[in-house]
C-alpha cells in the first residue's frame, strides 16, 4: 500500500513524531511505500537542524533524515509554517526539504491512505 | 499526479479559532486542497464549532480575526460545511449564532458522512 504521513506535532514536547516514525519504520519494514511525509503546524519543528538533544535520548531530528536517505522517503516541510517558526533553508536538517501545502494535498490525491499524527 | 484525479476531502475542525493556531493554518490547507480542484468537506465538532461564532473579536488579544474567510469560502466552490449537532447545543450555540450557512449533522449521521471520504484530515 502506498501511504502518505502528516505530522503535526513538534518533537519531544508531543509523541506524534515519535509514533510517526515508528510506524513508518513498521509499515517500510511491511513492504509498503511511503510516498511522502509531510510536517505542518509545529510539526515543522521536526526538520530543525538546531536541535540537539542529550546524548541518551533519541535524535528525532537525525533519525528522521536516516530514515528518508535509507527509504527514499520525501519528507516536506511546510514553507509557511515554517517561517512562522523560525525554520528556512539555512537551519533544515539533512533529508528535509521546503515547500508549500500543495505537496500535502497532492500527497493525499495519490497515496492509498493519508495518516495523521497530531492532537 | 494522475491527471483530472478527484478525491472527497474532508477538513475535521476540532479546537477554538484562537488559544492555538490549528484553525488558522487548518483553513490555510483547505484553500489550498480547493486550488487542486478537489471535493472538499469541512465539519466542525468539538470547540471546533467556536469557529463558525459570529461576532469574533481579537483586537483584545493582538491577533488577527480570520472568521471573514469563512464567508469567502463559497468563491472558492467550498459550501459543504457540517456542524455536529451535539457539540454546537453542548456549547449553547444554534445556527443563528453561526456566520455562515451550514448543514447540522447529528453525531451518527456524520459518522456516516466521514466514511464516504477518501480523506479525513483532523486537527
Amino acid at each position: 500500500m502506498k501511504f502518505a504521513i502528516l505530522i503535526n506535532e513538534g518533537p519531544y514536547q508531543h509523541q506524534a513524531s515519535d509514533s510517526a516514525y515508528l510506524f513508518c519504520k513498521a509499515a517500510l519494514a511491511k513492504g509498503h511505500e511511503i510516498r511522502r511525509v509531510f510536517f505542518y503546524h509545529d510539526g515543522v519543528n521536526n526538520s530543525s537542524a538546531l536541535t540537539e538533544p542529550p546524548q541518551d535520548d533519541r535524535n528525532i531530528v537525525v533519525r528522521w533524515g536516516k530514515l528518508a536517505e535509507e527509504h527514499k522517503v520525501d519528507l516536506v516541510v511546510c514553507v509557511a509554517a515554517a517561517l512562522r517558526r523560525g525554520i528556512k533553508d539555512d537551519n533544515l536538517a539533512a533529508g528535509f526539504r521546503i515547500s508549500g501545502l500543495g505537496q500535502l494535498v497532492e500527497a493525499g490525491i495519490e497515496a492509498d491512505r493519508l495518516v495523521t499524527f497530531g492532537d | 499526479m494522475s491527471e483530472g484525479a478527484i478525491k472527497k476531502f474532508m477538513f475535521v475542525n476540532r479546537k477554538a479559532p484562537y488559544g492555538t493556531v490549528y484553525a488558522l493554518e487548518a483553513l490555510e490547507t483547505v484553500l489550498i486542497t480547493a486550488a487542486f480542484d478537489q471535493d472538499v468537506s469541512l465539519v466542525f465538532m468539538d470547540d471546533g464549532v467556536f469557529q463558525l461564532k459570529k461576532g469574533q473579536q481579537t483586537k483584545g488579544i493582538e491577533t488577527k480575526n480570520f472568521s471573514p474567510t469563512y464567508r469567502a469560502l463559497d468563491g472558492y466552490d467550498i459550501e459543504k460545511l457540517y456542524v455536529e449537532q451535539e457539540s454546537m447545543e453542548a456549547r449553547g450555540l444554534t445556527e443563528d449564532d453561526l456566520l455562515v450557512d451550514v448543514t447540522v449533522m447529528s453525531r451518527a449521521d456524520m459518522g456516516k458522512l466521514m466514511e464516504e471520504m477518501d480523506v479525513v484530515l483532523s486537527c
